[in-house]
């Protein structure tokens, strides 16, 4: 099973032989990773010295490097999270690219910056045609919509029912959700069903105060920027999320772009949005009930701006440490009678939507059930 | 499109399965079992000149290598388990060649991990069939929706097992 490697630390990625390898920045004086980037200023250096050949300079730093530097196997990786400072060459993407490993980046306040996608190497002309197809017919790309929202709201019922079961009484919000997910079915338009997904969404959001047993100041959704910790969490999961189902996306040969509930090619991989829709209750949100409810993640791990809040280093880490054992925690498929992770449950919707889409069988979204 | 060796083994194995490969949609990349066959296929009789390509209006065949001395070609496997599927494969590619213009060539179909050969000969009833399943290849990958799943046992082991069946 390959692994998703998340790196925090400052330094250097890059390819070593036939494998990648890390490098965490040395301060020469204290001879441990320093914590910041060491930096040359490239618009003074003299033009000849941009044209050296640096292996030379590399040989000689290389031996300083040696001990701290850390190997990653490359047929164990199944993509790259950057979330610190780090450098690296074309000869590392190439290398990437070659083995098909994603690269996702984030800026110093842990918002998504983009991804280094590989070159694909699986493409299908019948299935984007086909694709497309689904979109420019209303009723079509309305069918495909209505199931990711069926999905998602039957996992955000689940959630809810799982506390309601747990002294807490959320049987308001339950009816609601339910109510909504029926209304599904007589949706007429895209733009319709996004209503009754915000509304019903913005109901679901108003019950984690009963949820979560910290007194938390949540009473909406709030992105751009998040203002209060349980924003800064959905949004950073949400964000990770995207990632996931993006990497999915990128091995099989579904085109990222031609989404079905939001609107194509709006800045992003539109379809890794709609696909993250259904498992958001599932991944993102039991991730934030347990890091709050069972006090992991705390006050401290947030870091308070004038009009927003967002997670630190140290809460980021927290985050993602819990998101990779999520991802990686199996269950028994029915169907299938094996155990697979809740990420290969990803890579399965992917498979389902492809068959939808060339008229093998009907899509059903995921929905939990267990 | 092209047919190849694949189509020919994929039309024997499983119908589904061709029209996916035919429309690109491959899953062979995802198995284990497929990594380890192509291992086997190309760290095996190395000192022979591996992978020959040919390449026509409507074909195009790769032949793992080919024996001068003997007239043979030769196809690598990793089990015999799906051995008809091997020998249509390769007598495919005979009856290409011969069409081609090398006549009298044989075939033979290694399995190294089992110590095993097979050896195949074209016939003329064989030429036959192979006219038909061309044809019928055609017919059904001009189809618009793949054919059903055919829940066989084997298909637990197939790379397309979970596409199928999820």
């Amino acid at each position: 099973m390959k692994k998703n490697f998340y790196i925090f630390t400052n330094g250097i990625l890059k390819r070593k032989d036939n494998t990648i390898c890390f490098e965490p920045f040395i301060n020469q004086e204290t001879q441990k990773p320093s914590k910041l980037l060491e930096q040359t200023d490239l618009t003074n250096i003299p033009e000849e010295e941009f044209l050296i050949d640096n292996d030379e300079i590399e040989d000689e730093k290389e031996n300083q490097n040696a001990k701290t530097r850390k190997f990653i196997p490359v047929e164990s990786i199944d993509s790259i999270y950057c979330f610190g400072e780090h450098r690296f060459n074309t000869k590392f993407l190439n290398f990437l690219s070659q083995s098909q490993i994603p690269l996702h980046i984030f800026n110093y306040y842990g918002f998504y910056t983009g991804t280094f996608y590989p070159r694909e190497t699986q493409v299908s002309g019948k299935l984007l045609i086909a694709q497309v197809q689904h979109f420019l017919d209303e009723e079509k790309r309305l069918t495909i919509a209505k199931e990711f929202i069926r999905g998602s709201l039957f996992n955000m019922i689940k959630n809810l029912q799982y506390y309601n079961n747990r002294q807490k009484d959320l049987s308001y919000f339950i009816d609601y959700l339910t109510n909504a997910l029926k209304k599904v079915d007589e949706v007429k338009s895209v733009e319709e069903l996004m209503g009754i997904e915000g509304s019903a969404r913005k109901n679901y959001y108003e019950s984690w105060h009963l949820i979560i047993n910290q007194p938390i100041d949540f009473q909406k959704r709030e992105k751009q920027p998040p203002s209060n910790p349980v924003n800064a969490l959905i949004s950073f999961g949400n964000s990770l999320l995207y990632t996931t189902v993006l990497g999915e996306i990128y091995r099989n040969q579904l085109n990222p772009t031609i989404s079905y509930l939001h609107t194509p090619g709006e800045r992003r991989f539109s379809l890794s949005l709609d696909i993250a829709e259904v498992f958001k209750p599932l991944i993102v949100d039991r991730i934030i009930f347990a890091l709050l409810n069972k006090n992991i993640i705390k006050q401290d791990d947030f870091e308070f701006h004038l009009n927003s809040c967002l997670l630190n280093e140290n809460g980021r880490k927290i985050f993602v440490k819990e998101y990779d054992e999520k991802l990686s925690t199996t269950i028994k498929h029915r169907k299938l009678n094996r155990s697979i992770s809740y990420q290969t449950l990803i890579r399965y919707e992917c498979y389902k939507l492809i068959k939808h889409l060339l008229d093998a069988e009907e899509y059903q979204s995921f929905k939990i059930w267990w | 499109m092209k047919i190849t060796g694949t189509h020919i083994n994929y039309y024997f194995h499983c119908k589904r399965h061709l029209w996916f490969f035919a429309h690109h949609i491959l899953m062979e990349h995802t198995s284990e079992l497929v990594a380890i066959g192509k291992f086997i296929s190309e760290s095996t009789y190395e000192r022979k000149q591996h992978e020959l390509h040919f390449v026509e209006e409507d074909f195009e065949f790769v032949l793992d290598f080919f024996d001068k001395n003997t007239n043979t070609i030769h196809e690598i496997k990793k089990t015999n388990k799906m051995e008809e599927l091997h020998i249509w494969q390769l007598k495919f590619y005979i009856y290409r060649l011969k069409e081609l213009g090398f006549h009298n060539v044989k075939g033979i179909i290694d399995y190294p991990k089992l110590k095993r050969l097979i050896k195949v000969e074209l016939t003329e009833k064989d030429e036959e069939k192979l006219n038909e399943v061309i044809k019928e290849i055609h017919l059904l990958v001009n189809q618009k929706k793949p054919p059903k799943v055919i829940r066989k046992s084997y298909c637990r082991k197939c790379s397309y097992f979970e596409l199928c069946y999820v």
